[in-house]
Formats: C-alpha cells, sequence, structure tokens
C-alpha cells in the first residue's frame, strides 16, 4: 500500500499497485454491491410506481377495511405477532425483524475488529453470533410469509379467476400470486419479490458467513496473515442490512 | 499465498474503537424509534413520506460510512459509488413522483372515498 504512492507512472500499469488503495477482491465486492443496489432500487421503483398510481383509500384510517379495489395501508396488514392471535399489533414483528438484522450487522462489525487484531477466537465468537441473527430473522420471515399467506379470520369479497373459472362473489383468505384479501394483486406479488429477493440476499450471505465462520475456525486466514475474507463477506452482510433498512421504509412505513 | 506462521500476536482491543461501533448501533436504534414515533402520531401523507425516506438516508449514511468503512476510504473510491446513486436518486424521483402520478391521472383512476366521509379538498 505504502509503496503506491511513490511508484513512478509508468510502473503502475506493471501491475502490483492497488487502486483506490483497495485490495481487488473489496473493490470488486463494492461494484458488486453498486450493481445489486441498482436491482433493488428497479423493484423499489416498480413497488413505488404501482403504488402511486393505483387507488388510494381516502377515508378514516381507524374503518378501513380490506378491498381489491384500492391499496391497503401497511400497517393494517402487518400487524400480527407469532403467538399472538387477534392482537393488534402493527409493525411490532417487523420491528423485531429490523432489531434483529441490525445487531447482527453490529456482530458483523466486531468480527471484522476482531480480525484486524488477528484475534481469532473473537472472529469465531463474533462470527457464529452473526450467524445465529442471520437465521433469526429467515426464521421471522418464514413465520411473517406464512402468516401472509394463510390470511387472518375475514374475507375480502371479490370477483376472481381461480384456477381458470370466474368467480363471483369469492372469498379471499391470504394471498397468492394472482389475488389476495390485502389489496390488488400487485400488492402481494410485489411483497413476494421485493421481501423474497431480499431474503433470498439473506440466506446466500449466511451461508457465506458460514464458510468464513468455519475457515476462521480452521485457522486458514490467520496461516494467511490476514482476515480480509471476514471484511469482504461483512461488506456484503451490510449491504443486505442495508437494503432491508429501505424495504422496510417502503413496504412497511409508507 | 499461504504460508505458515509460528505465532501470531494478538492485538488487545481498543475499547474506544468498540464504543464507537456499539454508538453507531445505538443511533441506528435510535432512528428506527423515530420513524415508529412518526408511523403511529401523524397521518400518511407526502410530508411523512419524505421524513420515512430523510430518516432512511440517514440509517443508509451510518451503515454505509460506519458499517462499511466507506467514510474511511480514499475519495475516489466514495465518489464511484456515490455518484452512480446519486444519478439513482434522480431516475427515482422522476419516475415515481412523476410519471406515477401522470399515469395515474392519464388512466383516471380516482382514490377511494368511503360512503359517508366528507371529501375533504384533496388540491394539495
Amino acid at each position: 500500500m505504502a509503496t503506491t504512492a511513490t511508484m513512478s507512472k509508468r510502473s503502475l500499469w506493471g501491475g502490483g499497485a492497488e487502486p483506490f488503495k483497495a485490495s481487488y477482491g473489496k473493490l470488486m465486492m463494492w461494484f458488486f454491491l453498486l450493481s445489486d443496489a441498482f436491482t433493488f432500487s428497479g423493484l423499489l421503483i416498480t413497488y413505488a410506481f404501482l403504488r402511486w398510481s393505483a387507488p388510494q383509500y381516502e377515508g378514516d384510517p381507524s374503518t378501513f377495511t380490506f378491498s381489491t379495489e384500492y391499496w391497503p395501508i401497511p400497517e393494517k396488514v402487518f400487524e400480527a405477532f407469532p403467538g399472538l392471535h387477534g392482537m393488534e399489533l402493527p409493525l411490532v414483528f417487523v420491528g423485531l425483524m429490523t432489531f434483529i438484522l441490525i445487531l447482527s450487522s453490529v456482530t458483523m462489525v466486531l468480527a471484522v475488529e476482531a480480525g484486524q487484531r488477528m484475534d481469532k477466537k473473537a472472529v469465531v465468537k463474533w462470527m457464529l453470533w452473526t450467524i445465529i441473527g442471520g437465521f433469526a430473522f429467515l426464521g421471522c420471515q418464514a413465520l411473517e410469509w406464512s402468516h401472509f399467506i394463510a390470511g387472518t379470520d375475514t374475507a375480502t369479497i371479490s370477483d376472481v379467476v381461480v384456477n381458470g373459472i370466474w368467480k363471483e362473489n369469492y372469498e379471499i383468505f391470504g394471498a397468492n400470486l394472482t389475488f389476495n384479501q390485502y389489496g390488488p394483486p400487485a400488492f402481494a406479488a410485489l411483497f413476494f419479490f421485493i421481501t423474497g429477493f431480499h431474503g433470498f440476499h439473506v440466506f446466500s450471505g449466511v451461508i457465506l458467513n458460514v464458510i468464513i465462520f468455519f475457515n476462521a475456525a480452521n485457522g486458514l486466514y490467520e496461516k494467511r496473515g490476514h482476515y480480509e475474507m471476514v471484511e469482504k463477506v461483512g461488506l456484503y452482510w451490510h449491504f443486505v442490512d442495508l437494503v432491508w433498512v429501505f424495504v422496510f421504509t417502503f413496504f412497511y412505513l409508507i | 499465498m499461504e504460508q505458515a506462521t509460528t505465532s501470531v500476536a494478538v492485538q488487545p482491543a481498543d475499547r474506544s474503537k468498540i464504543l464507537g461501533i456499539w454508538k453507531i448501533a445505538g443511533i441506528l436504534a435510535v432512528v428506527t424509534g423515530i420513524e415508529y414515533v412518526f408511523a403511529f402520531t401523524m397521518d400518511a401523507g407526502m410530508l411523512r413520506t419524505i421524513i420515512f425516506i430523510g430518516l432512511t438516508i440517514v440509517k443508509a449514511f451510518y451503515i454505509v460510512s460506519e458499517f462499511m468503512h466507506l467514510g474511511h476510504e480514499v475519495k475516489g473510491l466514495i465518489y464511484s459509488i456515490l455518484l452512480p446513486m446519486l444519478f439513482l436518486v434522480w431516475l427515482i424521483v422522476a419516475l415515481v413522483q412523476l410519471e406515477g402520478a401522470a399515469i395515474k391521472e392519464a388512466r383516471g383512476i380516482e382514490n377511494y372515498v368511503p360512503a359517508g366521509t366528507k371529501h375533504v379538498d384533496d388540491s394539495h
């Protein structure tokens, strides 16, 4: 790193220099994350575009009922908490999920910090906490999805096509990819796609974390002399947290 | 290259650095708390949406700058990540705010007003 500054212009082209004073792997991780950010932006733009071009509910929020005619109020959709049936707890469960993901991001920073000090024991410990946080988040998301798919106690009545047959005044419970009880078909489709795509990122992140955990525990990075792999995977893990911050705002708050 | 090292010196933890990490975590938790306060006390509207997006950007700043360490990288790297994102924000504003509303109007989509609700002037 220190030699970069003293290199002449000619030898810069000879390789071996680190552009931006970051290693090749780290730089490429950054550019991958930038391209991934474009993908997620595409999804969130689609969400916002469809949402703001759909009919909105303009009445009193306290008398709001689900209908396929207009976009639902997110607080009314996401108000369940596992094990507490029938209680209205708007956004509490998703708040817990946010908390879990932020905490697992913190433990990841602590793992990176420990790696910079060559503290193998601490890296292994904090990586394990990060993996636990990742699995906890995925478990919460599984509960969230199953509740969203199963639906509430009251059906929404609408005319829909079921298995190719037109049905009038059909009782819709829960959600699938063609219609849902909460709002227009696009609402559930976007929910599945955006939170699903994010959940898939979390899942791949957990897999990467597990690999790094075993490598660190086996002393591979100690032999190598640096824990840069922890930093690189850490970047990815923080990105997953960052995306959730945006999904949380766009899907659950607005 | 993997070389076997006989002994690895573990450096002691810097307490102030670790405290700094937990401080950022605290800020993220507090900002999320503020978002909840707005979600439960304020009626939905353009202003609330702007507040939510603003607070989200505050959280994003702390995650990217501190957790992902971008704030401590070389300027060139900061800009090569930040500038494309800024152009993207421009696109988002154009698509969502202008196109979404324009398509809604062009298709003649009207908002749902439940019977018995006094229609408030929605010129805003």
